[in-house]
């Protein structure tokens, strides 16, 4: 519906060209490798039309016919957290990386590689069925009776729904644990003569030997916070202090530093930290 | 939990997934099929609320009747009023299960709902969670969906695109194709019952407020295969979006809801900060000439408006680039923050420019398909749906279903804002229990007793399409080709409608079908490719947008988002009071005459090249239609008129039942 933006001669600080290295990857266990696109610049660009546009040319800046690189977007406007990539050293949504302010970080290029520490599918898409795996661990829910009318919810007061808020705002984008030192990569490779199943089952047991990370530890405290979310706070607070629970956390706060939604996420794990300390004297109590 | 229960769903956005719990909850096992993680869907932006009549607004005089009659009013009376009768009832229900759910909703100090207002109503109904409601919503279900997950009732499908249905011999939906859209492998999906909810179409318009799923290509591959789509012509252009070269960013409703005032300079691209213009140099032109309702008119007339002082009036705020300004600051910050912080945050990253300090710069966009698969409803004895009668939300084919924003039924012409979010968990909670009927009354039969080879063939025929694609080398560039066909539809098919620029567009969305069927694939590879999946939706758009711009063309008259202005009804002239009441009869009589020919369903099926179009009637049985005034001179004088032929008919109706 938008009228065209017409070219600003005005503004000679604007390139003609917008140089762009992309880190590609054919499929899982294969080499990865760099490749050099350039594209047309256009004033508001961001790192999705940039892809859009590598997309449609297909080859790359020497002519040579390339496939489309591959790239998860959604919703482009940072709701949906699907876009999530390192762009120019830093994990964020390609959605709200703006092409005039990457520019003014490094002038020459723009450099897209693919989330670290989730497997690679293809170029700049990972997997990051971990992240949804920790959700059902943590049982991040309201565990209602049932989906029948029993009049509204429990009341909550002004400052608790200020407070909770925030952190219902997380989009499982994934930036936290892929800036976090202490969250590594689990990588499993399909056995020859294994099922769908059975590829799942050990994917899954990988990911409950691995550190959770910032984001569901975040909604733990999100579930335990809410009146009725809290009848099964002991059963989050168990999964939390197991393997891979809260106390891998090592504190360098760059989850919070990168998180695109302004989630207090050092401040949700320093609240988790308490309850599951808690938590566990009162389970030691109880032996 | 017998696996000839089975029940698939296409999409996993609000209407999926509260299909989907709701039938778990039911004992039906479902298999959820997805083109993103179901946490990723378009229901996540949605921004502003989620209506229903209230205890605040009760006190008012509002009642769901109320809720009702808006929102066929709204929808200029398109609607079938039973479904749009039971969602207005079910309303304060929803919103006390998406409260016990979790979501984070705003409060009043007191710890109750707080409610704002949206278009096209007087009361307060809607309820919000900041101005992320639609994400809010969503996470709630999805956190609902993901514990019956855990219970092994729900298996996910996450990156998968739907095929097609299958359909037995006796033309039953027995299930449906899928593809894997990581390893490119095709699968069927038997299933006692079929589920589309797919959501809108936006991506025919290249951009839009949509997400990237959003490309029809779902309910378009049910329509290639037999099943009806209504009211394709009507496509929801908001009034307000952020200009972008990607998308067109939602700037929401609530945004006016909370106070926003829309405005342009009365100079022409006077070239001031706006800040620096002075009151009386501004140009509330909504308010001035809507006083009632002020920038809460319905989206249909505030998209008209906002077009028409920029491209007929001149009067838009920059040269070259058609805006005016949407003013919030002149509502204080902390106020700001609580209610409307997301969308804020969206166009201060976006466009660089905080618009608690400064008027936001926006422009229509296209953003919802009131149209959709056509579905059919068994309407009970107070008028409302008969709840768990299997005819409730299904396709003209038997086992295919359709829910939210994918099926036609609750919007009509126009949608009201706040309403969409409704509908979808409505549908979505409504059809659980309508399909346990029917998989009661079937007994799953329809998938038992189907021969797999049935299931093979179909699978065989969607792997020989994805071949034939791989291997085409017919030289076009399938984005390229999607940019054009976007041009195409936003130009002839979206604000004001001609009907010889809607046969030119007819002609040309034919040639792009016709190049596009000779798209060169770029990627050949059998791993995660994007680049033929994308095909293969853009090839499935022409059909839809065949039916779009055939049902507009077909369409003489202005009814809602639809608007012709060869067609238009004109206001009223004359001064004399005899005069003028003479012209509102016959301003009447036009109206009752157009309503005869047109106050009907569009029904477009596929013939295998074309949408063929024909009309069915809508159930007004309910509020008997009613001209939409909004703002016209005369309306007064019209309604007075109106009124007194519907009191006249009544009295004829008694007389008669004597």
């Amino acid at each position: 519906m938008s009228a065209p933006t017409p070219a600003n001669p005005s503004s000679p600080a604007h390139p003609t060209k917008v140089n762009v290295r992309v880190l590609r990857q054919d499929g899982p266990g294969q080499p990865a490798y760099w490749e050099r696109h350039q594209v047309d610049y256009e004033e508001n660009m961001n790192v999705i039309s940039v892809l859009q546009k590598i997309a449609a040319q297909a080859q790359t800046v020497d002519g040579k016919k390339v496939a489309p690189v591959a790239w998860e977007c959604g919703c482009l406007e940072e709701v949906c957290g699907s876009c999530t990539m390192v762009i120019n050293g830093r994990v964020r949504q390609s959605c709200s990386a703006l092409v005039d302010s990457l520019l003014a970080e490094n002038a020459t290029e723009i450099e897209l590689r693919p989330m670290e520490k989730y497997p690679v599918i293809r170029d700049l898409v990972v997997d990051r069925s971990r992240l949804f795996h920790a959700l059902k661990r943590l049982q991040a829910w309201v565990p209602v009776d049932t989906y029948g009318h029993l009049g509204p919810g429990p009341r909550i007061n002004r400052p608790q729904q200020e407070e909770m808020y925030p952190l219902s705002k997380c989009m499982s984008c994934g930036c936290c644990m892929d800036a976090c030192p202490q969250y590594q990569k689990i990588e499993l490779q399909r056995r020859p003569g294994e099922s769908d199943e059975q590829y799942q089952r050990r994917k899954e047991a990988a990911y409950e030997q691995g550190f959770v990370g910032a984001a569901p530890i975040s909604q733990v405290v999100l579930f335990n916070s809410h009146p009725t979310g809290k009848s099964i706070a002991d059963g989050r607070l168990d999964a939390l202090t197991e393997t891979g629970g809260i106390q891998v956390c090592g504190n360098a706060q760059n989850c919070v530093a990168v998180c695109p939604k302004d989630i207090p996420l050092t401040k949700s794990i320093a609240r988790a930290g308490r309850a599951a300390t808690l938590h566990s004297i009162k389970r030691f109590l109880e032996k | 939990m017998a696996d000839n229960q089975r029940v698939v769903i296409i999409g996993g956005g609000l209407a999926g997934l509260s299909a989907t719990m709701k039938l778990c909850e039911l004992g039906i096992p479902v298999d959820l099929i997805s083109l993103t993680q179901v946490k990723r869907s378009h229901s996540v932006c949605a921004q502003g609320g989620i209506n229903s009549c209230n205890e605040q607004t009760r006190q008012l005089g509002d009642s769901e009747w109320k809720h009702f009659d808006d929102t066929v009013y709204g929808g200029d009376f398109l609607q079938q009023q039973p479904p749009v009768k039971e969602m207005a009832y079910w309303a304060p229900k929803v919103i006390d299960l998406m409260d016990r759910l979790g979501v984070t909703f705003n409060r009043t100090f007191e710890g109750y709902l707080d409610r704002r207002r949206f278009g096209g109503t007087l009361y307060k109904r809607t309820a919000f969670a900041g101005a992320t409601t639609g994400q809010q919503l969503l996470y709630a279900l999805d956190e609902q969906v993901r514990r019956w997950e855990t219970q092994g009732m729900v298996r996910k499908f996450e990156f998968w695109d739907f095929l097609g249905p299958v359909l037995d011999e006796e033309g039953r939906c027995v299930g449906a194709v899928a593809q894997d859209l990581v390893t490119m492998e095709i699968h069927a999906f038997p299933a006692a019952a079929t589920i589309v909810a797919s959501g809108g179409c936006g991506l025919i318009f290249g951009k839009s407020t949509m997400s990237v799923f959003c490309n029809g290509s779902a309910v378009s591959r049910c329509f290639q295969v037999g099943a009806k789509y209504g009211n394709p012509e009507f496509i929801q252009v908001h009034p307000t979006a952020i200009p972008g070269s990607d998308k067109l960013r939602l700037m929401s409703e609530s945004a006016r809801g909370e106070g926003g005032r829309v405005w342009v300079p009365r100079t022409p691209q006077d070239p001031r900060p706006p800040k620096q213009i002075p009151e009386s140099e501004r140009y509330y032109f909504l308010e001035e000439r809507y006083p009632q309702y002020g920038n809460l008119v319905p989206r249909d007339i505030a998209t008209r408006e906002i077009f028409n002082i920029c491209v007929n009036e001149g009067l838009s705020v920059e040269k070259g680039r058609m805006a005016v300004y949407l003013d919030l600051t002149h509502i204080p910050r902390e106020e700001l923050d609580r209610k409307l912080g997301g969308i804020l945050e969206i166009y201060e990253k976006f466009q660089g420019v905080d618009p608690r300090e400064q008027p936001m710069k926006i422009f229509p966009a296209v953003h919802y398909s009131m149209g959709g698969l056509w579905v059919d409803f068994a309407k009970s004895s107070d008028g409302g749906l008969q709840a768990g009668d299997p005819a409730n939300q299904r396709t003209n084919i038997e086992g295919l279903y359709a829910i939210g924003e994918c099926d036609y039924q609750y919007h009509g012409a126009n949608r009201l804002g706040a309403n969409s979010l409704l509908s979808c968990i409505f549908s979505g909670l409504f059809v659980g229990p309508c399909i346990q009927t029917y998989i009661k009354q079937s007994g799953g039969a329809a998938v038992t007793r189907t021969p797999s080879t049935l299931f093979d063939a179909a699978v065989s025929a969607q792997q020989k399409r994805h071949e034939d694609l791989l291997n085409c080398r017919g030289g076009e560039n399938p984005y390229l080709l999607h940019q054009e066909l976007g041009d195409v539809m936003t130009r002839a098919a979206t604000v004001v409608r001609h009907n010889d620029q809607l046969d030119s567009a007819y002609a040309k969305v034919e040639e792009l079908q016709q190049r596009a069927a000779r798209a060169s694939i770029s990627d050949t590879g059998s791993w995660t490719n994007q680049n033929v999946v994308f095909t293969k939706a853009l090839q499935d758009m022409f059909p839809v947008a065949k039916a779009i711009l055939r049902g507009a063309r077909l369409r003489d008259e202005c009814r809602g988002a639809h608007y012709k202005p060869e067609f238009a009804m004109p206001s009223l002239t004359e001064t004399d009071p005899e005069a003028r009441r003479r012209e509102a009869e016959q301003w009447c009589d036009r109206f009752e005459e157009n309503n005869r020919r047109y106050l009907k369903s569009t029904i477009a099926r596929w013939n295998g090249t074309d949408p063929d179009i024909s009309y069915e009637d809508v159930d007004t049985s309910l509020i008997p239609p009613r001209p939409r005034l909004y703002g016209l001179v005369g309306a007064e004088i019209i309604e007075q008129v109106w009124r007194e032929r519907q009191a006249k008919r009544k009295e004829q109706v008694a007389t008669a039942g004597q």
